[in-house]
């Protein structure tokens, strides 16, 4: 048999390893193009809901556009959410036993994980292009030049990579996909208390606090300053520190849960 | 060169008082309790045992999924714990459950498992098509693994766990919830697996499968092993071969009991009237048999069947799963 390789070094290994994990999941999408059409259109749904039903009760500090308001919100609010999907994926492949058979073949631990990471990040910019089309489609302008709505794109997927892995990191302590759905609920008070819908100021002091400091008001404000569109000036050091917090908050969370994630998959075994 | 030299003479499965402890404190749940194992390479080795004994926990360890508590194993010469990696590119593993990608079509699946064995896409599909071909799944073209058949799943799953041309197969109850069709097929590939030299580990609850398959026999119960041989030796450890007669006409039963008596020169001769069968336990089986049929046609006695038989594997099993209480009766006791 002529099958045996020379095992390659370490870190090529893992590099095609993930690759191999990531090419998996695009062989998924290649034959459930509905599902995933579906989860592109579903924050799209949202925004729209948010501007037309919504917006016309809403007013913006200074008077400025609830529509150039809500966009970068949305946003930041699809770059945070809609994870369930990794959640599933990571909790399937625990249940169905394919998990056991990658983990008694010769590949890098941390291939699965991080080919699950690439592997949404793709799907995750697709969603935010197609956001992005959709926001300027009901109205939405941006008013920064061309190197700060890079930088807006950079930050927007930075805080995803990160939310990928806290989603990683819940699928591997969650394990089975009934369990997911207890994990969605919590969603829902992070996503509102946050300045993505409308600014902390109008919240209850203590709830306020906390909306400034959610990893996802530092994307959606820094956003909304890179794009140049109306934000607020409440005055608190998180609110005026944007930009540096949307970069900082999303690199913590990836220092505390890409570790932790890589801890509790090697724990499978034990 | 020397290190080399010395795996291929060790063997290609051993553990040594092998542990293995779920849970901690008073919910601490021993499920290896000290089992030693030793198979040869090239030898087809059968673990029996009830649900519970510890067989997937064991084969969970061996395949390095699972880290030992205590003790010591070696899979190909290699430590479990210490060497993994070099253990992940000698076996292959067919768990309990189908190991596959569900949504991706069989090709798909063995071409995934392919490259992560880092055999580059041409050669992973080319041996995605040697495979497919042999389990007889060319034809199933690009329908997803979770519209398959069991019996294809199996097959599949058997193709999956062979990309390696493992030295060593670990078949965690391969046939369990198979049709007997599909079963006649797990077995035909692993004697012909057996047959080219693969060492092969399988666990099994059913006595039938460890009897047709396994060279040697670990029996397992409670975590560790409470007996071990060929089956023709455990069959031996329960007692003697039987000649039994089926006689035609009720009335000479009683004649039948004389000629059997003489014909195993033993008194052990025991009756069943209901079933009309008379039956003895002999040392020569073969001198019993002739003995016993032509005593019966001098004596004019029409018999309806007669056999020799050894005890089955199943009379093995529950004679010596008897002697050794399971751990949760074990608990019950003290």
């Amino acid at each position: 048999m002529s099958t045996r390789t020379v095992p390659l070094g370490r870190g090529q290994r893992a590099v095609a390893d993930a690759v191999t994990m990531t090419r998996r999941g695009v062989a998924h999408w290649g034959r459930q193009p509905g599902t995933m059409v579906v989860g592109l259109l579903f924050p799209v749904m949202m925004m729209v809901m948010f501007a037309y039903f919504i917006g016309g009760g809403m007013a913006v500090e200074g008077g400025g556009d609830y529509t150039d308001f809500l966009v970068p919100g949305m946003l930041a609010l699809t770059m945070a959410f809609g994870l369930e999907a990794t959640m599933v994926a990571i909790t399937q492949d625990i249940e169905r036993g394919v998990l056991d058979r990658f983990r008694s073949m010769p590949i890098a631990p941390s291939s699965v994980l991080v080919g699950r990471s690439l592997l949404d990040m793709i799907n995750s910019a697709v969603g935010l292009l197609v956001m992005l089309g959709a926001g300027w489609a009901i109205g939405w302008r941006w008013n920064g030049t061309a190197t700060e709505a890079l930088a807006t794109i950079g930050l927007l997927l930075l805080l995803r990579f990160a939310m990928l892995w806290v989603a990683i990191y819940l699928g591997l302590v969650a394990r089975k996909p009934e369990m997911v759905q207890a994990v969605q609920i919590l969603v829902w008070p992070v996503a509102f208390m946050s300045n993505a819908f409308t600014s902390p100021d109008t919240m209850p002091d203590w709830m306020g606090a906390m909306a400034d400091w959610n990893p996802m008001s530092a994307t959606a404000g820094a956003v909304r300053e890179l794009f140049g569109n109306p934000g607020w000036e409440s005055g608190t050091w998180a609110a005026d520190h944007t930009i540096a917090l949307a970069a900082a908050s999303p690199l913590l969370l990836l220092a505390i849960f890409v570790p932790l994630a890589l801890h509790r998959y090697a724990r499978l075994g034990s | 060169m020397h290190i080399r030299e010395e795996r291929k003479r060790s063997a290609a499965i051993l553990a040594d008082d092998l542990r293995k402890t779920y849970g901690t404190g008073k919910a601490a749940k021993p499920a290896l309790d000290g089992l030693d194992l030793l198979v040869p390479r090239g030898t087809v080795h059968g673990v029996l045992g009830p649900n519970g004994a510890g067989k997937t926990t064991a084969v969970r360890i061996l395949t390095t999924l699972l880290r030992p508590t205590a003790g010591r194993a070696e899979v190909a010469g290699y430590d479990v714990t210490a060497e993994p990696d070099r253990i992940r590119y000698r076996i292959g593993l067919l768990g309990q459950h189908a190991a596959l990608d569900e949504e991706l079509s069989g090709r798909q699946n063995l071409e995934l498992f392919g490259r992560l064995y880092h055999l580059g896409g041409p050669g992973a599909a080319r041996r995605a098509a040697e495979l497919l071909e042999r389990f007889d799944l060319a034809d199933t073209g690009t329908k997803a693994v979770r519209h398959y058949s069991g019996g294809m799943r199996r097959r599949l799953d058997l193709a999956a766990s062979l990309i390696m041309a493992p030295e060593i197969l670990f078949l965690d109850e391969p046939t369990t919830g198979l049709d007997p069709r599909g079963r006649t097929e797990v077995w035909n590939a692993v004697r012909s697996l057996a047959d080219a030299g693969t060492t092969v580990l399988l666990t099994t609850q059913y006595l039938e499968e460890a009897d047709q398959l396994a060279d040697r026999i670990s029996l397992i119960d409670g975590g560790r092993r409470i007996a071990e041989g060929t089956p023709d030796e455990l069959k031996a450890t329960v007692g003697a071969d039987r000649v039994d007669v089926v006689v035609r006409d009720a009335h000479r039963l009683n004649d039948a009991v004389t000629t059997l008596t003489g014909a195993s020169g033993t008194d052990a001769v025991t009756t069943d009237p209901d079933r009309r069968l008379v039956s003895a336990t002999v040392t020569d089986r073969m001198a019993a048999l002739t003995a016993t049929v032509q005593g019966l046609a001098a004596a004019g006695i029409d018999a309806e069947d007669i056999a020799v038989r050894r005890p089955t594997l199943d009379e093995v099993f529950l004679h010596l799963i008897g002697d050794h209480p399971t751990g949760d009766q074990r608990k019950a006791t003290v």
